[in-house]
């Protein structure tokens, strides 16, 4: 072998001579191949493969509408229609982007919940967690100009409102707001780059996605039991076994999603968006589209501009802390008999804030606005600091391989089949 | 500059050793190393040529000179009745016009100024001798929705002047904000009256 060539195991001349120069099938081959992966995973570890299947879907579906769409104010409406009525499979390719919006924040949430319940955010993996984040908050910048495009009265006062959050900015927030605009009102040069950046953001996501898998793969995936795998009892090579538990997942996942693209498409729109955009009236209730409800309803829980902005910004940069504000080495929720219930609590009430944020800003969804978001932020700033110094955990199990096993009735462990911890690094 | 020239030698691994191991000869003078201003003068260039190749990117964004010319708008006030509203359209925003009854004057009037959020006289927001026509920009200072109350069958909010819709803002008979999150009055654009019932906005 010349100098200079990576040591390729592959078989075929063709993909070895490739590999030797550029090693990528010795890389897909460690990395999803033989990738040593936790036994015992659940279903809850799907969700980042299907949030990787909702970015391919979004993306191939983004790109061949935006090959008949017109950011222009005159025609933008007009063209979605077209694309609605006259394109070769425009209503279908149309309501899987618009509904695939819905599925990958579903999966992303489902992601985010399953990552604060088993404790993934903690020691070594907060630097995965924070790029996480980051992929949350700019799959929100995404979706929200996105649903500007059709240039409805939702897309419309939507912007509208969105873009003055920065005018609750003292002193320079009015210049910073006509310079998103590029002008004195959302136009024709705010659709256009709202356009631009909607096509190119995606590209970013991917960027930092592959941060994501990379930091992924240097730490390993946490697990149900949150403690490490002990050595090779406690984990199973992902092809082919995570890749078949995925696979499983992704049919589920696009039942789900067919159902909604053909059965309800509308269901989780606004029916105010199929009126043209018109800059003199606003409708009776402007609400965001269901994925941005929480962050709505905090956002109006507060009666004063400037700090309703600051709480909304504040409950997605507070999880950047996350890590430090929950120092309980105990990962998972299993083995946190309190934090488990203030848990449960924090996702109802999501949910409530959730709810809350579509209705009318007036007694008493105000009031329940405002409990709800309390909530929020003393999970965080309150009650997972507390609980960390002062929650008894329940014993964690001796390895994953253990647990598992005794999982299936118990008896006797073949010699050799669990390592005792610290026998093996 | 100066500080950094004067502050005192740094100890690094390389001026711990001897002189003569210093074959470059970057450290014979006292003082700190000219390699520290070196970095520091190319670091500073660097700043300063990245910032001036990055402006035209996002000036490029604000407004452009095409947008900036349709800046003002005329109105014609001759057909508006006594109580009565017009909305015209200015930089891509509505104006509301209104030809205030004595009554709402009065109660505009009325107010005193310790319990207004945005503390402004009545008369400040409208034209000596004009006082009958308000003219504001007809967007809420919350965050941007139109507040109704031009139409007679709107909804005009608990001080008979606007009420926004989106998060409840109310307005008074001078655009002021009386009551909701809105931190500002309705603003009061730029205008004149280019004859008796004619103005220019912007």
């Amino acid at each position: 072998m010349p100098e200079g060539l990576h040591e390729s195991d592959v078989k075929n001349p063709v993909l070895r001579w490739v590999d030797q120069r550029l090693p990528v099938i010795s890389m897909v081959q460690r990395e999803y191949g033989t990738f040593p992966t936790p036994r015992n995973f659940n279903y809850f570890w799907n969700f980042g493969a299907l949030a990787m299947i909702s970015l391919a879907i979004m993306i191939a579906t983004g790109v061949v509408l935006s090959m008949q769409y017109t950011a222009n104010t005159h025609m933008a409406f007009d063209s979605v229609e077209r694309i609605m009525r006259d394109v070769n499979y425009g209503w279908l390719l149309r309501y899987i982007h618009a509904n695939g919006a819905s599925m990958f924040f579903i999966v992303v949430y489902i992601h985010i919940w399953r990552n604060l319940n088993y404790g993934s955010y903690k020691t070594p993996r907060e630097l995965l967690f924070m790029i996480g984040v980051v992929i949350f908050i700019l799959m929100m910048a995404t979706a929200f100009m996105g649903y500007v495009l059709p240039w409805g009265q939702m897309s419309f006062w939507g912007a509208t409102v969105i873009t003055n959050l920065f005018s609750a900015i003292p002193v320079v927030g009015q210049s910073i707001v006509t310079w998103l605009w590029g002008g004195f009102s959302v136009d024709n040069p705010t659709l256009n780059r709202f356009f631009s950046l909607h096509f190119l953001l995606p590209f970013v996501i991917t960027g930092v996605v592959f941060l994501h898998i990379a930091a992924l793969h240097i730490t390993g995936s946490n697990n149900p039991l949150g403690i490490e795998p002990k050595g090779p009892q406690d984990t199973i090579p992902f092809h082919p076994y995570y890749t078949s538990k995925d696979s499983i997942g992704i049919v589920v996942y696009l039942l789900v999603f067919a159902l909604l693209v053909f059965f309800a498409p509308n269901m989780l729109g606004h029916a105010d968006n199929y009126i043209p955009a018109n800059p003199l009236v606003t409708p009776a209730h402007i609400v965001p589209e269901w994925y941005f409800l929480p962050f709505y309803a905090i956002l109006r829980a507060v009666p004063n501009k400037l700090g309703g902005v600051v709480l909304m910004g504040g409950a997605l940069v507070v999880l950047f802390f996350l890590p430090w504000l929950d120092s309980s080495p105990v990962r998972s929720m299993r083995f946190r008999p309190i934090a488990k219930w203030a848990f449960l609590l924090f996702t109802a009430n999501f949910f409530v804030l959730m709810w809350v944020g579509g209705k009318p800003a007036e007694a008493p969804y105000i009031l329940i606005a405002q409990v709800c978001t309390a909530y929020y932020f003393a999970y965080f700033l309150v009650i997972l600091p507390f609980l960390s110094k002062f929650e008894r955990p329940l014993p964690l199990p001796e390895s994953i391989s253990r647990a598992v096993l005794s999982h299936r009735g118990g008896g006797p462990l073949p010699a050799g089949a669990t390592a005792k911890p610290m026998e093996k690094a | 500059m100066a500080d950094v020239l004067a502050s005192p030698p740094k100890t690094s691994p390389s001026e711990a050793g001897p002189r003569q191991a210093d074959p470059v000869g970057v450290h014979h003078e006292e003082g700190p190393p000219r390699r520290d201003f070196l970095k520091l003068a190319a670091g500073s260039f660097a700043a300063v040529g990245v910032g001036v190749v990055v402006w035209p990117f996002i000036n490029s964004m604000n407004p452009s000179q095409d947008v900036l010319a349709l800046a003002s708008t005329e109105v014609e006030l001759g057909p508006i009745a006594e109580g009565q509203a017009i909305t015209a359209m200015w930089r891509g925003k509505p104006v509301f016009v209104r030809r205030r009854t004595p009554q709402e004057i009065q109660e505009a009037r009325a107010v005193p100024l310790g319990e207004l959020r945005d503390p402004a006289t009545d008369q400040s927001r409208t034209k000596p001798g004009k006082e009958q026509w308000l003219i504001v920009v007809g967007v809420c200072t919350h965050l941007g929705c139109v507040p109704l109350g031009q139409k007679p069958t709107d909804a005009r909010g608990d001080f008979g002047g606007w009420f926004c819709p989106c998060h409840g803002s109310h307005y008074d008979t001078a655009g002021r904000v009386r009551r909701g999150p809105a931190p500002l009055n309705l603003a009061v654009p730029d205008y004149t009256f280019t004859s008796d019932t004619r103005i220019r906005v912007g």
